[in-house]
């Protein structure tokens, strides 16, 4: 059971976040421009590190924020985590 | 000192042990009653009662006694309780005696003393381990009849057939260190932590704390140690952050400092109703102390499993702490020191103790000094060759061994008996290094224990550290020490700053004299008597040779070919010794032959712990509607879709179900209905670039949609699969109102939450969920307007408020937003009020609907209808697998632009000609049904597999087309209409032969939906 920083709401447990997959493959801004092979990799290719790994979770069940976490897939540690973008103010 | 327990305790001494005498417990063990003390457990009180045989062995049903005074108990697994309350597989010495204990050994049958299954000891050549995975393989039916029988013989205990009586509760629960056992190491962690000013939580698996001390002899400032546990218990429970939980075991520790820990709450009898019976906390801790102690192993020599043979140790605590001798006369065969304490507290308390066999050439140290003074014989070089004896211990077959073990091979000629009615037994001490190994820390072999360690080199990433003899200390003194240390240096890493040095109280050191890891007796003969290792699941000696020889040269295979180290005991007596009979067997040292790792939990843990109180009702919150009130008071009856109950149908007087959908469905197609549609999910949207992301979601476009106007929008999955539709109304300039399948309402939400925050952060888009600030509600069929006229304050002609509009007006007195949209293809208004208006704007619309019959309908009629208007929905069509244009929403994609998806639909695989689409399938018979999810197939009398055209995702029977009807996907199915497929369903044991037909059954030209 982890233990993730948000930057919004600090230390709280795993059960309160949902997990959303690598950080590291924004989507392509013009999809339509990518070869059936590009975008095939795009979307469905993910490499899976022994180590360190950047990862998106959402605080779903706290502020609802996506934030990053890099995550050391071997020892489970949270080595750091990180707010996307600056908060909105309405 | 001598046996004065009386009649009824036999094996009881006077003035020795940690039990109330005051306090007689009466219970039943295998029918028979017995009597016991306050303080006994089920083990201790067996033993004091002289009871030898507890249970028989897994495989070969041996007699088998207790062995242990702890969790490592191989043998003495109990049934305990009965009816409701049944638990298999405890074990004896862990089990809290208590009034009116019921308990069963349930390795046996018919009965522990007839035992069908011993045969198997005259057959147990052909029973080697690893039988279970080569016989019973072939015929299968065979297997299965046996299957039955086999388990019954095998005893793995019985689950109860009643539901659960008992309560079980969860506890969270936050410290700055958390210590595992409070033992001499544990207690002094925690008196450091404490005094540091840590909060602190120390659990113990006993009823008592003082671990190891409650079961010897030792003194600690010149006092009983004892008077040293109760000081510091004294000083740690009235410490403020402090928390003592006794009966409290460790079972697993987790990432991050997170433990959790079990709490029996009393004594172990069933509690009053208002406790739980368990209590499950999870912990999380900035630093752990893990001070579990130490396990004792035995050594294999010939029948080592006659009742009567015992841990040494474990013969100790129950002396000492029970006030119960073992025997009468004991032998103890030890390779090590601590025996001879053991056989000193005996020989204090009247046991006379017949020799000490040590297989050390050359004993020496202070045990030894004191064993010599008090007068016991020691056979120096000795090792037992075989346990004497036909139902228990009779005598030891002693020779002289050299430091391997082995007896010479004449040793027929030079053994010799040494009688005796109990055999104590000592290989050293295996640290209890399972938390430690579930946090990841590595183990290093250690030469002068024999044995693995916690490598304090390799720490676990989470906070963890060990001391005393789980950490592989084997004096009192160092086991003082060490838990003090690690006890602030914990406090410290915690982030406390202040921790004062405290002197260790005042432990004699002893002089030792060093083990010899001898772990078996071998002599020329030795093959014809079983030598266990493993008793739990009885694997000998012979057995892991037999493994080796059959190529199972690594740990793991050997463990899973012989069953070492399975079962409830998980290793804790036989896992050293197995892994160093298999390091001689390959010649390689045991460091390099490796181990296995531990895995959570450290005992078993109930499943009722697990859940907790989230069972029954409470497993999952039940979500409402606010009109939910209403449906129940007349006559819904409810079905669950997610967390919400929704209105299935109403039953009137003694319709049955499909009466009762098709009175409902003929009510709004001819008439009008109110059906209750709270649940959708509702998503309000505000900023200047709500219509760009609308565009980038929706496969359609919303850049025209006007003020005041609704339109339906599909989403897809970036894969290019429909994701979800529902509509999207433009309440303002810079406002929408989206709606969402109720199932999918939190996996839209979340994924919107993603687009806006990761991928597009620079458009302006406020997302709110408004799913419960809402009541919405459905009034359909040819007659709703002339219902929406007598309680809404506005016009509603349909020139004001055509096809597809919405209006904010007042309804019966309440603000209400009206959206002329339709689902079941009649014309209907989608009613939303404030959810605290909805029961009653419900009752005021019943009520005005009165003259025109107005009809309550459920989401059964909702479906037929939907059915009926070729309608798809989220989960039997769009099932994941299904694009567009299989479910025939190609003319709705727009021409331009991106949108989420639309790069994979001009993937090859998805713009194939050959794809399902979805079409609408009618009897060829009028009277038949068409079975759901049945698969279509051209020729319904061929061999299995089929080839498959398609399948039926939905299908109902409806009123307005007198048949059945379904929608399916079929391959290439616009291109199949008129065509005969049948509808196979193996389940229902049915084939329909069926029509393909236009998913649209009903008014294709939507001619009713605009009135």
């Amino acid at each position: 059971m982890l233990l993730i920083q948000c930057p919004f709401c600090g230390p709280r447990d795993q059960v309160e976040f949902s997990y959303g997959g690598d950080a590291g493959v924004p989507r392509p801004a013009d999809p339509a421009a990518l070869s059936d092979d590009k975008w095939n990799a795009w979307l469905n290719e993910r490499d899976n590190p022994a180590g360190e790994h950047d990862e998106l979770w959402q605080h779903s069940m706290g502020c609802r924020r996506w934030i990053g976490v890099r995550r050391n897939t071997l020892s489970h540690e949270v080595v750091s985590s990180w707010a996307l973008q600056p908060a909105k103010t309405a | 000192m001598s046996g004065s327990g009386g009649a009824s305790n036999p094996m009881r001494v006077a003035d020795l042990g940690r039990i109330d005498r005051t306090r007689t417990l009466s219970f039943t063990f295998n029918g028979t009653r017995y009597s016991g003390f306050e303080g006994d457990t089920l083990a201790s009180a067996l033993l004091a009662n002289g009871v030898r045989l507890v249970g028989r062995s897994f495989r070969y049903h041996r007699r088998r006694g207790i062995v242990t005074a702890g969790a490592e108990e191989p043998n003495a697994l109990v049934q305990l309780g009965t009816g409701a309350r049944t638990e298999p597989n405890l074990r004896a010495p862990q089990i809290p005696l208590y009034d009116g204990l019921v308990a069963s050994s349930q390795n046996c049958w018919p009965s522990v003393d007839f035992d069908i299954g011993a045969i198997n000891e005259t057959l147990s050549r052909l029973l080697p381990a690893g039988f279970h995975h080569k016989t019973f393989m072939w015929p299968t039916s065979g297997w299965l009849t046996c299957e039955r029988f086999i388990r019954r013989a095998a005893g793995l205990g019985h689950a109860p057939a009643e539901p659960d009586p008992d309560r079980y509760a969860h506890r969270h629960a936050h410290c700055d260190v958390l210590v595992c056992g409070a033992g001499p190491a544990g207690l002094a962690a925690a008196l450091a932590a404490s005094r540091a000013g840590a909060r602190v939580i120390l659990a113990d698996e006993g009823s008592e704390v003082g671990g190891s001390l409650l079961g010897e002899r030792a003194q600690v400032n010149r006092n009983d140690a004892i008077r040293w546990v109760q000081e510091v218990v004294t000083e740690l429970k009235s410490a403020p952050g402090v928390r003592v939980l006794m009966r409290s075991q460790v079972a697993a520790i987790w990432d991050h400092g997170m433990a959790t820990v079990v709490e029996q709450i009393g004594s172990g009898a069933p509690v009053p109703t208002h406790l739980p019976r368990q209590r499950l906390w999870k912990i999380r801790a900035r630093e752990i102390v893990i001070a579990t102690g130490a396990i004792e192993r035995s050594i294999a020599f010939g029948d080592n499993d006659l009742p009567g043979v015992m841990l040494a140790a474990s013969a100790r605590t129950y002396l000492n702490r029970h006030g119960v001798q073992p025997g009468r006369r004991a032998v103890v065969f030890t390779n090590n020191d601590s025996a001879y304490h053991a056989a000193l507290d005996l020989h204090r308390s009247g046991v006379e103790v017949a020799a000490i066999i040590d297989v050390r050439p050359e004993p020496s140290g202070s045990a030894f000094d004191a064993a010599i003074a008090a007068g016991i014989k020691v056979h120096a070089g000795h090792g037992v060759l075989r346990a004497l004896g036909g139902t228990t211990v009779r005598a030891a077959l002693v020779a002289p061994v050299d430091v391997s073990g082995r007896a010479a091979s004449d040793a027929r000629g030079t053994a010799f008996p040494v009688e005796g009615d109990v055999l104590l037994v000592s290989g050293g001490w295996n640290p209890a290094v399972h938390l430690w190994s579930q946090a990841r820390g590595k183990l290093k072999f250690d030469e002068a224990l024999a044995t693995f360690v916690p490598d304090p080199a390799n720490r676990p990433p989470a906070h963890v550290r060990c001391a005393g003899s789980a950490a592989g200390a084997m004096q009192l003194v160092d086991c003082v020490v060490q838990g003090l240390a690690a006890g602030r240096a914990a406090a410290s890493d915690a982030g406390l700053r202040h921790s004062p040095t405290i002197s260790a109280p005042m432990v004699e050191r002893e002089t030792t004299c060093p083990l010899l890891p001898v772990w078996q007796v071998d002599y020329p003969e030795a093959c014809r008597y079983k030598r266990f290792l493993d008793l739990q699941n009885d694997v000998t000696v012979a057995d892991v040779e037999l493994a080796v020889r059959k190529g199972y040269r690594s740990v793991e295979h050997m463990m899973c070919h012989t069953a070492l180290g399975a079962g409830t005991n998980q290793g804790r007596l036989p896992n050293i010794s197995g892994l160093a009979i298999l390091a001689g067997a390959i010649d390689t040292p045991i460091p390099q032959v490796g181990t296995t790792t531990f895995q959570p939990p450290y005992t078993p843990v109930t499943l009722g712990a697990i859940a907790g109180p989230e069972t029954g009702l409470a497993l999952d919150p039940t979500r409402r509607t606010a009109m939910d009130g209403w449906h129940a008071a007349n006559g819904a009856v409810f079905v669950n879709t997610g967390l919400w109950r929704r209105a299935q149908f109403y039953r009137q007087g003694r319709e049955r179900d499909l009466e009762a959908v098709n009175r409902e469905v003929r009510a709004v197609r001819n008439g009008v209905g109110l059906v209750d549609i709270s649940t959708l999910g509702r998503i309000d949207l505000q900023g200047r670039d709500c219509a760009g992301f609308l565009q980038r979601i929706y496969i359609n476009d919303f850049a025209t949609l006007a003020i005041g106007r609704c339109r339906h929008g599909v989403m897809l999955r970036e894969d290019g699969m429909v994701f979800d539709d529902g509509t999207v109304t433009r309440l303002g300039e810079r406002h929408y109102l989206m709606t969402t399948t109720t199932e999918n309402a939190s996996a839209v939400m979340s994924r919107l939450e993603y687009l806006l925050q990761v991928e597009w952060p620079d458009l302006d888009v406020y997302l709110t969920s408004v799913t419960e600030h809402w009541a919405a509600m459905a009034l359909a069929g040819p007659c709703s307007r002339a219902v929406l006229e007598k309680v809404a304050d506005i016009d509603v002609s349909d020139a004001a408020l055509p096809y597809m509009a919405y209006r904010e007006c007042r309804l019966a007195g309440v603000p209400a937003r009206v959206f002329r949209i339709s689902f079941s293809g009649e014309r209907a208004y989608e009613i939303n009020v404030p959810a605290g208006h909805g029961r009653a704007t419900w009752e005021a619309m019943m009520a005005a609907g009165q003259p025109e019959r107005l009809t309550a309908y459920g989401t059964d009629a909702m479906d037929v209808m939907r059915i009926e208007k070729g309608h798809f929905v989220v989960g039997p069509e769009a099932n994941g697998r299904a694009t567009p244009g299989d479910l025939g929403l190609h003319r709705m994609i727009r021409k331009e632009g991106d949108f989420i998806g639309r790069r994979s639909l001009s993937k090859p695989g998805l713009a194939a000609e050959d794809r399902p689409q979805m079409v609408g399938l009618v009897p060829v018979h009028a009277r038949e049904p068409i079975p759901r999810g049945s698969m279509l197939v051209v020729e319904p009398r061929q061999v299995t597999p089929y080839p498959m055209e398609g399948f039926v995702a939905s299908a109902c029977f409806s009123p307005t087309i007198g048949c059945a009807i379904a929608l399916a996907l079929v391959e290439r199915g616009r291109l199949r209409k008129g065509q005969r497929l049948w509808a196979m369903s193996p389940l229902m044991r049915m084939s329909v032969e069926v029509e393909v037909v236009d998913p649209v059954f009903f008014d294709p030209a939507g001619a009713r939906l605009r009135g």
